[in-house]
């Protein structure tokens, strides 16, 4: 299928766009072209701080405050958006280009039903009137799959689930037939089994009203479902673009190609832990809440020395509950904690500084989880001092020791402050104090999904690593399957606070599987453009066959 | 005619101020290496103005018998003699040399006003951080208590504290400092509790680490922006409190030279057009809007570039 | 529906316990007394028997409970006991002064109110413009400002030309246009000291608003400006607006003291600050009850108002 013959719908002309920061203006985007045809999808990639959404608003000639166009022409249809007077740019957005953001959540007014903001735009541009938007509304809600199109608009926003939120979005986006959309990250803050279903609305809609789209994404196995074309951005300029077919078997750059190798690393099969062997931690019978309410039901498992389970599941399954009952900040209300077969006191506060000592954290959010005003001398040297007593040189000389450990040279990091590093390198920082106790068992909360993916793999090769040197034992708690593939030994999958299905990662991985692993697996985005098509038409078959089943 | 030429010693004054801030903030970036002078070269004109201010009556303040021409309590002459060369701003109610009390007044009330901030502060930042800390029942007696002292209002309860304990400095400085106190309980304790629920909080709890640990080296050095800042602000809240109070007859007793009773003292003079009474308050106002100007600076800065 | 109401209910629970614990403190707080409170009222030349017969005259010799079961229940008949330094009941120096102080607040809030809430929308709508910078200097140098410097530089610009009298003084003869006319200089000082407060509160709560997605959303939908604020900001502005004006209308009750006493104005304020001299302590407590009880209704109000303008609230799952 060739765009190309389609007349141009938008063209950008070496864009430049600076945003405001402490030292002045910095460029953000730096000089980039694009091309859009009417009815096509256009993928935007590339990792934080590229400048996608910065690029995408620019598409509706909009930036945020602190940001501004220093250069270049936008033609959309004909009308140059930077040179256009806000008023024409007023008009077109809403009424031809249109937008749906990131969070449904906050970008829908909390004060106005769902409809009053559906009809808003077709009113207020004076496409249709209000009860012709109104019945346009349930028209469009029932094409994007929402439960009740007929009555669910007239509910509030915090009255509607995320991915129903999201889907309603994208139908107010298409309340005006408008002729592009800019979809900026729309799936990125849900859960995989709830992105398919958003994935598969918004790409049936786009393609009935034959409407073109920019969609902005860091996932590449969603834009291969997604756009015909696809462009890789980096720091503000384009690295390459091609159709999607091409740029996912032959990428020419560099760049594009790590980028497109990530998901490749997969740390070497250990053996199966003898039958009799004692697991360093053993989960037994958990049941644990806060409140009234229990989170944790009667959770069981066991972690061996040098292996590393994957705690697998989605927001609210309580994988991180696990994690809370394991360390001791949330004592269960039943069952306990074993470490080498002895159990442990169920509150931090009553276990012994040895005990503290052997299980370690490393957190999510490496910004939240290191105190910004500590020089890494003293963030990483704390735990040597005080489980392990290290003093003046020998103190500083252990310090040095654990940083070259994580790869950051240690004359140049030892007195930086967290805000001097980046990302990355505050996560190896939060290795690296983790390791400082010389701990045995280490509880990894989903380390790297904060992370790029280049950076993330960095990490999960640093695990890795140290796990064969230090003899350590690792819990993995992760969303994301692909980290599971990588980095596991064994596998829990957890659903609405209950263990489903667990094993070794090999048994995991091949059928057949409990019903929510299955979700869970298929729902997995792959890098094959057809994949969307196929799971859908799979699904569909599944769902016939039982009906003719029963 | 009359309200133009006001409006044009306004104009004067303003711009002689601005160009005083930008000139002193020249002078700090040249004079500071490094990040200290680029931090002030970015500050506005209008920060420059307050440091440039609050170092002026610092001086003042410190100097006092230095700079006064008389002391501050000596009847000098008759009552209010106009300004000439001898009593440069003329004599009060009872024949005092009104500069003399003026620059003393920079001593007493500033002074007054600093002790009681600071002590407001020691006990308000230090139970505000506990109770975040901490947590639980300590948390809840202490905020307790605190929402109903905060219930009623600062001015009314200090000035019952006042009608029980008698109008002594040492009484002002308690009572205003203890009803201080509260507010900034309020404010550590908020700031505490957006610190407590980081990951690196429940880290080193994790750790085994004590509560002075806690407090002191994880949770106080990254409370210490909006603290100084709070800081600022409750200065000018007490400066101005013990200044109504003083106005009232209720605070600073005489023959002590305190701004607040001065304009109270000479008030009489207004009424026949003499703007004498005037200046104290004018003191009491300068030294407030350049706290408050750096203060506000300080906040934009710990909020980042938002806006 | 259910559930907003039991908060409401909760809330006003919360207020009574306020009152009466600060019913407590009052009155304990004369307790606290340091020595013996009618020895320290008579002087040391009282002889023994003056000093009994008049402690007997304020139930001095009965237990502390009971004398404030006695105080709680006259306050609530609106029976504040008598006067120490005159002897006349303390309602009726109250009565009238209550009037006219409300009158005086109510009066500045007319002003203030309105006024700082176009100026604070003003301010944040032309943000990092001259016009906001201006409105902002101007505003936190007003904050700086002591009452009695604003009252006397009025009466200096104001009253010396003969425009309005320096001196408020109204009774029960004034008529309600002469009183708006001599009162002009004390609630126009009380204006420009809340307005200040309240407009910066304002532009703040607006600024806060305006970052949130949904209005970003607003403007990427095409909607003009004008209807981003009315329709868009407005109703999820309303709950911190409405903490603003309780916040401030309650500063109000401190700057009435000052402003009373440089304008010699009849309220409450006057009698509190006469009161503390003459070491009147029933009177002194009376109006500081009265003052709180304000203090802590207007919040109430507030928290009230400001939970029945929450969607999530009004519109549960």
């Amino acid at each position: 299928m060739s765009e190309t013959d389609k007349p141009v719908l938008l063209r950008m002309r070496d864009i430049h766009i600076d945003g405001r920061t402490e030292e002045g203006w910095q460029p953000i985007i730096k000089g980039v072209d694009l091309t859009l045809h009417k009815g096509e999808v256009l993928g935007l990639i590339g990792e934080s701080g590229a400048g996608k959404s910065t690029l995408g608003l620019a598409a509706m000639g909009y930036t945020r405050d602190g940001c501004r166009i220093t250069g270049g022409s936008i033609e959309f249809d004909g009308i140059d958006l930077v040179k256009a007077t806000e008023r024409t740019r007023r008009s077109l957005r809403g009424r031809r280009i249109a937008y749906v953001a990131q969070s449904a959540a906050a970008s829908f007014n909390p004060a106005h039903r769902l409809i009053d903001q559906y009809v808003e735009g077709p009113v207020v541009h004076r496409v249709m009137s209000r009860q012709e938007a109104e019945r346009d509304a349930v028209e469009l809600y029932r094409r994007m799959r929402l439960p009740n199109p007929e009555e669910i608009g007239f509910r509030y926003p915090h009255q509607v689930s995320g991915g129903q939120l999201q889907r309603a979005m994208t139908a107010m986006a298409m309340s005006c037939r408008p002729d592009l959309i800019v979809f900026d990250e729309p799936t990125t803050a849900l859960d995989v089994t709830t992105q398919i279903e958003v994935l598969a609305a918004i790409r049936d809609i786009v393609a009935q009203f034959d409407t073109a789209a920019i969609y902005i994404t860091h996932d590449l196995a969603v834009v291969a479902q997604m756009a015909d074309r696809i462009k890789v951005l980096l720091r503000g300029e384009e690295v390459e673009e091609a159709d999607t077919r091409t740029m996912l078997s032959s990428p020419r750059e560099e760049y594009t190609r790590s980028l497109w190798a990530v998901r490749s690393h997969v740390s070497p099969a250990k053996p199966r832990p003898a039958p009799d062997a004692v697991p360093v931690v053993s989960v037994r019978a958990v049941t644990a809440g806060y409140g009234r309410m229990d989170v944790l039901h009667n959770v069981n498992f066991d972690i061996h020395r040098r292996r590393t389970v994957a705690v697998v599941g989605e927001s609210g399954s309580g994988k991180s509950t696990t994690a809370r009952v394991i360390t001791g900040l949330l004592p269960p209300r039943q069952g306990q904690i074993l470490f080498d077969g002895q159990p442990l006191p169920p509150d931090y506060r009553q276990r012994t500084r040895e005990q503290l000592r052997q299980i370690q954290m490393i957190y999510q959010m490496a910004d939240t989880a290191l105190n910004p005003k500590l020089r890494l001398r003293d963030l990483i040297g704390r735990p040597a001092r005080m489980y392990l007593g290290l003093k003046g040189k020998a103190l500083e000389e252990r310090v040095r020791e654990l940083l070259r450990l994580i790869e950051l040279e240690p004359n140049e990091f030892i007195d930086r402050l967290p805000s001097e590093l980046s990302g990355g390198q505050k996560q190896r920082v939060g290795i690296a104090r983790a390791l400082a106790a010389e701990p045995r068992f280490v509880i990894c909360d989903e380390v790297t999904s904060a992370l790029d993916q280049l950076v993330a793999e960095g990490i999960l090769k640093l695990l890795d690593r140290l796990q064969g040197e230090l003899d350590l034992s690792y819990m993995f708690i992760t969303h994301d399957l692909a980290t599971v593939r990588a980095i596991a030994d064994d596998v829990v999958v957890m659903q609405n606070g209950r263990v489903v299905e667990q094993g070794p990662k090999d048994d995991m991985f091949r059928p057949p599987h409990d019903p929510y692993t299955e979700l869970l697996l298929s729902s997995v985005p792959e890098m094959d453009p057809d994949w969307l098509t196929r799971l859908l038409a799979e699904r569909e078959k599944g769902k016939a066959g039982a009906a003719a089943d029963a | 005619m009359e309200v133009l030429t006001t409006l044009f010693w306004i104009a004067v004054a303003v711009s002689v101020g601005m160009a005083a801030g930008w000139l002193f903030l020249r002078v700090l970036a040249t004079a500071l290496p490094g990040r200290a002078g680029r931090v002030f070269r970015s500050a506005p004109i209008s920060a420059g103005f307050g440091m440039l201010v609050i170092l002026i009556y610092l001086l003042v303040a410190i100097l006092a018998p230095a700079i006064a021409p008389f002391s501050e309590r000596e009847v000098v002459g008759g009552q209010f003699l106009p300004w000439d060369a001898t009593h440069l701003l003329g004599t009060d109610n009872l024949g005092r040399d009104m500069f003399s009390r003026l620059v003393y007044g920079a001593r007493n009330t500033v002074g007054i006003a600093f002790v009681t901030t600071a002590l407001a502060f020691l006990l308000g930042s230090v139970l505000g951080l506990l109770a975040a800390a901490v947590g639980g029942w300590l948390d809840q007696v202490l905020s307790r208590v605190v929402d109903v002292l905060m219930a009623i209002p600062a001015l009314v309860f200090s000035l019952l504290l006042l009608t029980i304990f008698g109008t002594s400095v040492v009484t002002l400085i308690l009572v205003i400092a203890v009803i201080d106190s509260t507010r900034v309980f309020r404010l550590a304790r908020s700031v505490g509790m957006n610190i407590v629920v980081m990951d690196f909080i429940e880290a080193a709890r994790l750790r085994g680490e004590g509560l002075f640990h806690l407090i002191v080296r994880e949770i106080l050095p990254n409370a210490s922006a909006p603290l100084i800042a709070e800081f600022g602000l409750r200065f000018c809240f007490v400066f101005l409190t013990i200044s109504a109070l003083s106005f009232l007859g209720l605070g600073i007793q005489p023959p002590t030279a305190d701004w607040g009773s001065m304009v109270k003292e000479n008030a009489v003079l207004i009424t026949f057009g003499d703007i004498t009474p005037l200046l104290p308050a004018g003191c009491i106002a300068l030294l407030t809007v350049a706290v408050n100007f750096v203060v506000d600076w300080m906040l934009h800065r710990a909020s980042g570039l938002k806006e | 529906m259910s559930k907003i109401w039991i908060m409401i209910a909760k809330r006003l629970g919360l207020g009574v316990l306020t009152l009466f614990a600060i019913s407590i403190i009052i009155f304990l707080a004369t307790e606290l007394l340091p020595g013996d409170l009618a020895r320290s009222i008579l002087g040391q030349s009282a002889t023994e028997e003056t000093v009994a017969a008049f402690q007997r005259e304020l139930g001095l010799d009965q237990p502390a409970h009971v004398r404030y079961a006695q105080w709680l229940w006259g306050a609530v008949q609106g029976d504040f006991g008598t006067s120490l330094a005159n002897r006349r009941p303390i309602a009726d120096l109250i009565g009238t002064r209550l009037a006219n102080t409300m009158f005086l607040a109510i009066y500045a809030a007319a002003i203030a109110v309105p006024l700082s809430l176009i100026l604070g929308i003003m301010a944040a709508l032309f943000r990092n413009t001259w016009f906001d910078r201006g409105a902002n200097a101007v505003a936190l140098s007003a904050i700086s400002f002591p009452e009695f410097f604003v009252a006397y530089i009025l009466i200096f610009v104001l009253a010396q030309s003969g425009l309005f009298p320096s001196m408020a003084r109204i009774d029960s003869t004034t008529t309600f246009a002469d009183a708006l006319y001599k009162t002009f200089l004390p609630a126009l000082t009380l204006t420009l000291v809340v307005t200040a407060h309240m407009m910066r509160m304002t532009r703040a709560a607006i600024i806060n608003l305006l970052a949130s997605p949904y209005i970003e959303m607003a403007q990427l939908k095409g909607m003009p400006p004008a209807r981003i604020i009315l329709v868009h900001a407005l109703p999820n502005a309303l709950a911190p607006i409405i903490t603003v004006i309780a916040l401030n209308l309650a500063y109000l009750i401190t700057g009435v003291v000052v402003v009373e006493a440089v304008f010699v104005y009849p309220g409450l304020g006057q009698l509190m600050v006469d009161s503390v001299s003459k070491r009147d302590i029933p009177v002194v407590q009376a109006v500081a009850l009265i003052f709180a009880a304000a203090y802590v209704l207007l919040n109430l109000l507030a928290d009230v108002l400001a939970t029945l303008s929450n969607p999530r609230l009004i519109h549960p799952k």
